[in-house]
């Protein structure tokens, strides 16, 4: 063990990550044999309709536990992790729309439909290499990142922070989406980049590919996690503290508090790139409204919920409040907005610490007993 | 610099050929060389033409009334707040005006706020790990590890402030008085060759009182040592050289006793009494 | 030429010399029917000398007829040779009444009548005529439009006519329009005085005129009427960018409306309210709901909103500063997040209980129309009336925050809120009106928004990213910021808009604001010193 990846295996030797691995791996094993060992029908059956929900939602998790690095451990809260999701994204959604060849509605063996219903000629310069899988998946992570890495760079370096910043991510997303609602930007205006028809060779359509992008999205969680984790528990993970809750004497230290601002926060754009990477050939499109501010701030909202600078407490929030989602606006689809609205005011007012901080307190007050009973039997 | 600079200038390129580490060069005298300094908020002079030196190893105390523009004079020499007009060097190499923050303290240079300002969130352990003299750029910062060493240095500092009952206990849970202290030992674990300590003392029972002013006493030789501070009993207990400030510029230098005779000073401060 | 005709030409001679008074005189009847049976069956060439003579008579029916004609409303009535008008021409009976008497005859057949028929070119030939006739009205705008009317058409006799009317009008408008359509004819005759007539004409047909002349075979002519296209052209300029500074102000206009509660809010008391976007969004539903309470009185409704939107926002500001804001005082992103919360909630509040689709509030008759400054510049009405309200609430704001001891209290609250309240000042009632104030001008802003654009669940939504932004950009805590910010950012998207089209533009603007935020991190108007600091 050198100690140059020291910090990555660091936080495996850490209780939390190793129960949080563990109930994830439990979690994707169980709902993959419940999907294959059951027949059809049966009480047990997870349905790939089911796979693919769950998998979406570790999307999500995966996007959250970004958010939550950014915004528990450095302070920033990011009203903009929705453009980096999109983007990467898009990036995948290029990838797969490169894959369709001539098996779209109008059969053009290069241009993607939208192009040929625009009447347009060729192929622009930025669409090509996307029909390699290597560059695709690169771009998913350098696209957003790149994105990250100018707006950080910028901003870090007037040391725009706080409120001012979160305003200004929601308009960078907000200007995103707007672009790409343009039918001139070459990614499919409104609607976007859909019809998909197989990854890597596999089809979308059939239930294995649908089990083992979740499967790979189970994975892509854990990795990510770990990485967050390892960043947090690094010295640089403490340095990210000490920047949050006072710049200034961070910077009397020594420390570029821009340099550590603009790391984590292109890392945290890589993983939200990833996450819509992932997250695209399971829904089967990407659309602009995935750069509205609107998602981008529901996502801070499971953040909130989960409980911040907690990783874990992300993953819970994330999934919590999209399984929320799915149920509502199945049920009542006017009170979904309702209820998100009231959790908003509710989670900020109540319960700042989410519900990673009621699980702390419980878990608090129990080795607390512990800790009395002991004395008392001493 | 431009990129062309940059490229051309050899010792930024190779670091074998970078100067070795504490290049600060105090060959002709002073450490700290402030000339003709001023600085205005929105009209106001909070600096007027501020002429300071402070010589390497000396303890030098900076006393006078609100708004003399003691606190405006560190963020200067700290890079927070750039002056309009004048010239302030590091021994006789390094021009702090071109430099940032952190790499004024990288340089040697450490500040203690006038209100302690410990990272609340982490220990008290934590807090002097951050301080700690290191490669502070991002990678070596990630990969860091707690060598014994390190941990000897946190603790030997953790004795000297007298915080090492609280080791891993969160700073935010100091009180004022331990805070100050555990501000001073983060100043400690920078080595720094010069501190600026804004109002140490403030908040601190005679007892802390006095083992501070034995702390910063000890330190000076070794290091410079400029502390701003109100209360005249601690300035009397460890000053040497006394400067006194003014609406933003000196208006007498020299012993306690020298300082305390004169009629301006004497002016100044029972004016601000009256 | 017969006698007839030249009796009929002094008619109009005198009837243009003499003006509106003998525009009332009658001809025969018998006369008249003649003229229109005539008109009824003759070929196209000869119609055209006909509807000369008829308005030549000098009738003050004869635009009804003419207006019939080309409308192909004039018919005869097989059996009796009657002329008529047909009223409405829809089914297999048509309603008619008499052309001269004006009695309804009732219905008839529509294979009784026998209408005639009318080509583009006869129609255009009829608007000429009609505008001569409309030459002499007593309205002088009626007369404007006319000669306006007459730009192009006109020809020597008519010249002639138009010649003697000059002499007769006393409206400097009409006059030069006059004079102008009589120009365009001379030009085209290859007379090269004409042009400077022309030269200041802003108007399309005189342009066209002058192009055509100086595309033209005479070498002098050609570069006479370049000259003054030039001029007119360097004209044009001024005028459209004095329209793009106008569009550009009232856009302004709107974003400082829309931003200046928020500069309240945001700027003084530092709470960021998420919300102000449907706090704005109540003050046009409250316009609404006053037209829906005073049905017909539009104006009247549109006044008193002004009031009532202002408590109404001001009311739901205070609601949510007393049962959220307060309580998270000092921690700006939960704000930010809690009242984001309160935001989808309003909205989707409006969505159910009114209704999820566009709602129409009427702009009352004397906020619309506009006002022609020339020819290539006109100024709307509501669009004035929003730029003069903004300046009224911002003058209003400036004066309470400057003037008052509310401004005064609010001012100390915000510098230092402990010493404020060692003073006596009662920090929560401060925050309470405050809050309230900035939320009230939201309404405010609802109202004058609700004249422009469409009243919908998401009105607030559009308008609240760009008004942190011109908060941002102006400079927290600095109303004239915000104003200087607003009416700037406006304008710049105006100007980038017919470059860039509208969203582009929009981006462009949000970019460069993120980019100039970076370079000045506190805005055009920073507060300085070290309080700014903390």
């Amino acid at each position: 063990m050198t100690s140059s990846n020291m910090w990555l295996l660091r936080p495996l030797q850490e209780r939390s990550t190793q129960i949080f691995l563990g109930l994830l791996t439990a979690a994707v094993v169980v709902v993959t044999i419940l999907h294959l060992a059951t027949p059809e029908g049966s009480a047990l059956h997870v349905s790939a309709y089911t796979v693919t929900l769950l998998g979406k939602y570790l999307c999500y998790a995966l996007l959250a536990v970004a958010v939550d690095l950014v915004w528990g451990y450095l302070g920033i809260l990011s009203l903009g992790h929705g453009a980096f999701f999109a983007l990467g994204g898009y990036a995948m959604g290029m990838y797969l729309m490169r894959q369709i060849g001539d098996r779209g509605v109008y059969g053009d063996p290069i241009l993607p439909d939208f192009m040929v219903f625009l009447n347009w000629q060729e192929l622009p310069w930025y669409w090509h290499g996307f029909d390699m899988a290597w560059f695709a998946f690169a771009m998913v992570l350098l696209v957003p990142g790149a994105l990250a890495f100018v707006f950080g760079f910028l901003a870090f370096r007037s040391r725009v922070t706080g409120v001012y910043l979160s305003i200004i991510t929601q308009a960078l997303t907000f200007a995103l989406m707007l672009a790409f609602f343009r039918n001139e930007m070459g990614f499919g205006g409104n609607n976007g980049l859909t019809d998909f028809k197989d990854i890597l060779g596999f089809d979308l359509r059939s239930d294995g590919t649908r089990l083992g992008l979740f499967i790979a999205t189970g994975i892509a969680l854990a990795v990510g996690y770990v990485v967050c984790r390892g960043i947090v528990t690094s010295k640089l993970g403490r340095v990210s503290v000490a920047c949050r809750d006072a710049e200034a004497r961070t910077r009397f230290l020594g420390y570029r508090v821009e340099r550590v601002q603009l790391f984590v926060f292109v890392v945290s754009a890589m993983l939200a790139g990833v996450a819509g990477a992932l997250y695209v050939p399971q829904v089967g499109i990407i659309n602009p409204s995935e750069f509205s501010p609107l998602f981008s701030i529901e996502i801070v909202v499971w953040v909130a919920l989960g409980g911040r600078a907690t990783l874990y407490g992300a993953v819970i929030g994330a999934v919590l409040v999209n399984y929320a989602k799915t149920v509502f606006t199945g049920v009542m689809p006017d009170a979904w907005l309702f209820a998100l609205g009231a959790l908003f005011v509710l989670v900020t007012v109540f319960l700042p610490k989410g519900i990673a901080g009621l699980l702390q307190k419980r878990r608090k007050a129990t080795d607390d007993d512990g800790a009395n009973a002991q004395e008392v039997a001493a | 610099m431009s990129v062309l600079d940059q490229l051309t200038n050899r010792d930024q390129v190779f670091d074998f050929l970078a100067p070795e580490a504490s290049p600060v060069d105090v060959r002709h005298g002073p450490i700290l060389y402030m000339e003709d300094v001023s600085v205005s908020f929105d009209g106001f002079k909070a600096i007027n033409n501020l002429n300071l030196t402070i010589d390497d190893g000396e303890l030098r105390c900076i006393i006078g009334p609100n708004g003399a523009g003691k606190t405006t004079m560190m963020d200067i020499i700290t890079g927070k707040t750039r002056p309009d007009t004048g010239s302030v060097w590091f021994g006789s190499r390094h021009n702090l005006l071109n430099m940032n923050e952190p790499d004024i303290a990288s340089l040697g240079i450490g500040r203690k706020f006038q209100k302690p300002t410990v990272f609340e969130a982490l220990t008290v352990f934590e807090n002097l790990e951050l301080a700690m003299a290191a490669d502070k750029r991002i990678l070596p910062t990630l990969t860091a590890i707690m060598k014994p060493e390190y941990r000897d240095q946190i603790d030997e500092v953790l004795e000297m402030i007298g915080l090492q009952s609280l080791r891993d206990r969160p700073a935010g849970i100091l009180s004022h008085g331990q805070k100050q202290w555990l501000e001073i030992g983060m100043l400690l674990m920078q080595k720094p060759r010069l501190l600026l300590v804004d109002e140490p003392v403030a908040g601190m029972t005679e007892q802390e009182m006095e083992r501070t002013a034995e702390l910063l006493t000890s330190l000076a030789g070794k290091q410079s040592v400029v502390v701003v501070e109100h209360d005249m009993g601690f300035v009397r207990s460890i000053a040497r050289e006394v400067t006194v400030l003014h609406q933003g510029s000196v208006l007498a230098e020299g012993s306690m006793d020298q300082v305390s005779n004169d009629p301006e000073v004497i002016k100044v401060y029972l004016g601000e009494e009256a | 030429m017969s006698i007839y005709r030249l009796l009929a030409r002094i008619v109009l001679a005198a009837c243009l010399a003499l003006g509106p008074m003998l525009a009332t005189a009658q001809v025969q009847d018998d006369t008249a029917r003649d003229l229109l049976k005539q008109l009824v069956e003759a070929n196209q060439a000869e119609k055209l000398g006909l509807l000369k003579e008829i308005s030549e008579t000098g009738d003050e029916r004869a635009r009804g007829w003419l207006e019939a004609f080309r409308g192909g409303k004039l018919a005869v009535v097989e059996d009796t040779g009657n002329v008529v008008i047909v009223l409405n021409n829809r089914g297999r009976d048509w309603e008619i009444a008499d052309a001269l008497s004006g009695d309804n005859l009732g219905e008839m057949s529509r294979r009784d009548l026998e209408t005639v028929r009318v080509n583009n070119a006869m129609r255009a030939q009829v608007d000429g005529i009609l505008s001569v006739i409309d030459l002499t009205v007593t309205d002088p705008q009626g007369r404007l439009d006319a000669a306006r009317n007459l730009l192009g058409d006109v020809d020597a006799t008519l010249a002639e006519q138009l010649e003697a009317r000059l002499a007769e009008e006393e409206n400097a408008d009409v006059r030069a329009m006059l004079a102008n359509a009589i120009a365009i004819h001379r030009l085209e005759q290859g007379d090269a005085e004409a042009i400077d007539v022309l030269s200041g004409s802003l108007n399309p047909t005189a342009r066209a005129a002058l192009n055509t002349a100086a595309n033209g075979d005479d070498p002098a002519l050609a570069a006479a009427a370049s000259k003054a296209l030039a001029s007119i052209e360097q004209k044009l300029k001024i005028n459209h960018a004095a329209e793009t500074l106008y569009f550009g102000l009232s856009l302004g206009s709107v974003l400082v409306l829309a931003a200046i509660g928020l500069a309240i809010t945001f700027g003084v008391m530092g709470v960021i309210n998420m919300a102000h976007g449907e706090l704005i969004m109540l003050g046009a539903y409250t316009t609404w709901g006053m037209q829906q309470m005073l049905p017909g009185q539009p104006g009247l409704a549109l006044v008193l909103s002004i009031p009532a939107g202002f408590l109404v926002a001001a009311l739901a500001g205070i609601a949510i500063e007393r049962s959220v804001i307060q309580f998270l005082k000092g921690r700006p992103l939960e704000t930010l997040l809690a009242t984001f919360g309160i935001s989808l909630i309003l909205q989707q509040l409006v969505r159910t209980v009114i209704s999820p689709l566009n709602r129409t509030v009427v702009t009352p008759e004397w906020m619309s129309g506009s006002i022609m400054i020339n020819e290539a510049l006109s100024l709307t009405l509501n669009r004035l009336y929003v730029i003069g309200f903004a300046l009224v609430v911002f003058a209003g704001l400036m004066l309470i925050m400057r003037r008052t001891r509310l401004g005064l209290e609010v001012r100390a609250v915000t510098q230092n809120r402990a010493m404020a309240r060692s003073m006596g000042i009662k920090a929560t009632r401060v925050d309470i009106l405050t809050f309230g104030l900035g939320s009230g001008v939201a309404g405010l802003a609802g109202v004058a928004l609700s004249q422009i654009t469409n009243v919908g669940p998401n009105l607030g939504q559009n308008y609240i990213i760009d008004s942190f932004m011109v908060v941002v950009f102006g400079g927290v805590g600095n109303l004239w910021g915000t104003l200087v910010a607003g009416l700037s950012l406006g304008t710049i998207n105006q100007i980038l808009e017919p470059w860039a089209g509208a969203v582009l533009a929009k981006i462009m603007v949000l970019v460069l604001i993120i980019l100039f935020i970076q370079k000045r991190p506190k805005g055009l108007f920073p507060q300085k010193g070290r309080a700014a600091e903390n």
